[in-house]
């Protein structure tokens, strides 16, 4: 499950080159009731990067961020936020955090909690551009406990850009919103980057992750799982549990009498799942997986190629084996 | 966690008066946020008024009771009542929801010193208790026949303020260490009963002797009998003796809240 996974050349040279803006190293996090949420972790964050954490519940994504944001600490290993202890005001300063929050205080206005926020920092963004950033025009004098599931949502982004931080963690930003709204706040993530802040952002869409991100961190069982684009991630997923990882991967669809055996004896298939009548094959040869198969099953039909999703690369990443 | 110790190279001469400004926002923000929220506004302040009417005012005859009249005597023991219960719901039961929603994290998480959080509250109960107060004694002058003097009145009303404070640190101790779901339930159960045993409703002498003996356990019996000392009545115990008690009770719970709370972060 461990398994380290080579990053390609190109974007670890491109990485260590950058400033790293926060790191974790070697840290393990065990509660009290003797839970190891977290187990030798070692991740770092550059400046101008979006981030992914992704992982099943449980994976030990939420105890990594509050580390980050200095609301818990390690049991053994270090965190730094801009070289700093993310418990200093000073580091509290420059990063922003949007949580899952329950209840916000209904009885006070969008407008009066984005300025509450602002006025905890010397340099805040200014109000007109929070609201136009998180999208808040029209409802600034409603009571938050008015604002529907996606509104608040908004509210809190904005809170969390309340002091033009150089540092954002959004947990679950888009849940609730609308593709809309999902589309504006992705565009809103994408210009932050552009200015040079780094953004973190646990996600359940895996579309999110693949449409946004510049790297994804997949996390399991408090530990890394595979990091890379997520170009990459798809790629190494689709091959996990097997030598060679290698991008060009297809997964081949179709309703086949060939047996898993037959399959992976076949030239460049490296992985065979039979799901009902419909059997899927990964491979890293497409064309001369075809060829041979097509030319071993002449009743093959329903057959579909496609590129490995990243649903699929992070089951595999995940799952038990 | 202490706010005394950060220093800004941009801003570290504006620090002192930020944060003063912080404090200030976070005070003013959230009074009016318990006052527009009327299930709480409403309840917190009603509820004294509602049994003062019903036990000082419709139930009164004119009798004295310790020197004065009883409408002026359940003055002082409803306005200790009020405290108790806006400090008990506001922020016990508050602060507890603050926390289950995950709200109190994300307040953590931001550069707000921590301490604006709980002067806050604290100043939320305060203006409460001070509200509660002034309505009771309106009530008192308007439709029981109470006098008071000014000098009665302001001491009351200062009592009300300060009585808030060791109510505060209480509702404290209960947001750190209650669950969030049993809140309200266990506030009911702190706030009823220690209303009544401390003779808040039915003075003292009229319970039997058994209550009477525990009653200097109850904050709210200390407070009780130096309002009831400013309003002229005889009240046993020495006044210094009594803000004895009332101190010695916050310095109790201000420790309980500190081990509640770092319990809570350990496991955080």
């Amino acid at each position: 499950m461990s398994t380290v996974i080579e990053m390609p050349e190109a974007t670890t040279t491109a990485r260590t080159a950058a400033e790293t803006v926060a790191s974790l190293t070697n840290v393990t996090k065990r509660y009290t009731n003797g839970v190891v949420a977290l187990d030798g972790l070692s991740l770092t964050l550059a400046r101008g990067e979006i981030i992914a954490l992704l992982g099943p519940n449980g994976a030990g994504k939420s105890t990594a961020v509050k580390l980050m944001m200095g609301l818990s600490s390690p049991t053994l290993g270090e965190v730094r936020i801009f070289g700093a202890d993310p418990r200093d005001t000073a580091t509290r300063l420059r990063t922003g955090v949007m949580l899952q929050v329950g209840k916000a205080p209904e009885m006070l206005r969008v407008r009066e909690h984005i300025n509450i926020f602002r006025g905890y920092y010397p340099q805040p963004m200014a109000y007109a551009d929070i609201i136009k950033a998180a999208g808040l025009e029209g409802i600034e004098e409603r009571f938050f406990g008015q604002l529907s599931g996606g509104q608040k949502q908004r509210v809190l982004f904005g809170i969390a850009l309340a002091g033009d931080p150089d540092l954002i963690f959004l947990d679950e930003p888009t849940v609730g919103l609308d593709i809309e709204a999902r589309r504006a706040m992705w565009a809103q993530i994408r210009s932050l980057a552009a200015r040079g802040k780094t953004v973190l952002l646990t996600t359940h869409y895996l579309e999110e992750a693949d449409a946004l991100a510049h790297r994804i961190i997949v996390i399991n069982k408090g530990k890394v799982v595979c990091e890379g684009t997520p170009a990459e991630v798809k790629s190494i997923g689709a091959g996990a549990g097997n030598s060679g990882a290698q991008s060009g991967l297809k997964i081949i669809r179709c309703v086949t009498t060939l047996t898993a055996q037959h399959l992976e004896a076949i030239s460049g298939v490296t992985h065979v799942e039979l799901a009902g009548a419909l059997t899927s094959v990964t491979s890293s040869q497409p064309e001369a997986t075809l060829r041979e198969m097509l030319a071993l099953d002449l009743n093959l039909h329903s057959l579909e190629v496609q590129s490995p999703l990243l649903e699929d690369a992070f089951l595999a990443l995940t799952s038990d084996r | 966690m202490s706010t005394a110790t950060y220093t800004l190279p941009a801003a570290s001469t504006g620090g002192f008066t930020r944060n003063l400004r912080i404090f200030a926002t976070e005070i003013r923000y959230e009074v009016m946020r318990a006052l527009r929220t009327r299930a709480f506004s409403l309840a917190t302040i009603g509820f004294p008024a509602m049994f003062y009417i019903l036990f000082g005012l419709l139930m009164n005859r004119g009798e004295s009771l310790n020197g004065v009249l009883v409408a002026k005597y359940l003055l002082g023991g409803y306005a200790v009542f009020g405290s108790l219960g806006a400090a008990i719901f506001g922020i016990g039961v508050g602060v507890s929801m603050d926390l289950s929603a995950g709200w109190l994290e994300l307040k953590r998480a931001s550069p707000m010193p921590p301490l604006a959080y709980v002067l806050s509250k604290c100043c939320m109960a305060v203006c409460f208790s001070v509200i509660i107060c002034c309505l009771l004694t309106a009530l008192g002058v308007s439709f029981g026949h109470v006098h008071l003097t000014v000098g009665e009145f302001a001491r009351i009303v200062g009592l009300a303020a300060a009585g808030a404070i060791p109510f505060s640190c209480l509702g404290l101790v209960m947001a750190f260490s209650v669950p969030p779901s049993s809140a309200g339930g266990i506030a009911n159960l702190v706030y009823l009963p220690m209303s009544f045993l401390s003779g808040l409703w039915i003075p003292l002498r009229f319970l039997p002797h058994a209550l009477q003996v525990i009653a200097p356990v109850f904050p709210t019996y200390h407070l009780a009998q130096l309002m009831y000392g400013s309003l002229g009545a005889q009240a046993p115990g020495t006044t210094a003796g009594h803000w004895f008690g009332l101190l010695g009770f916050t310095l109790v719970m201000v420790g309980c809240a500190w081990i509640a709370f770092r319990r809570r972060e350990q496991n955080a």
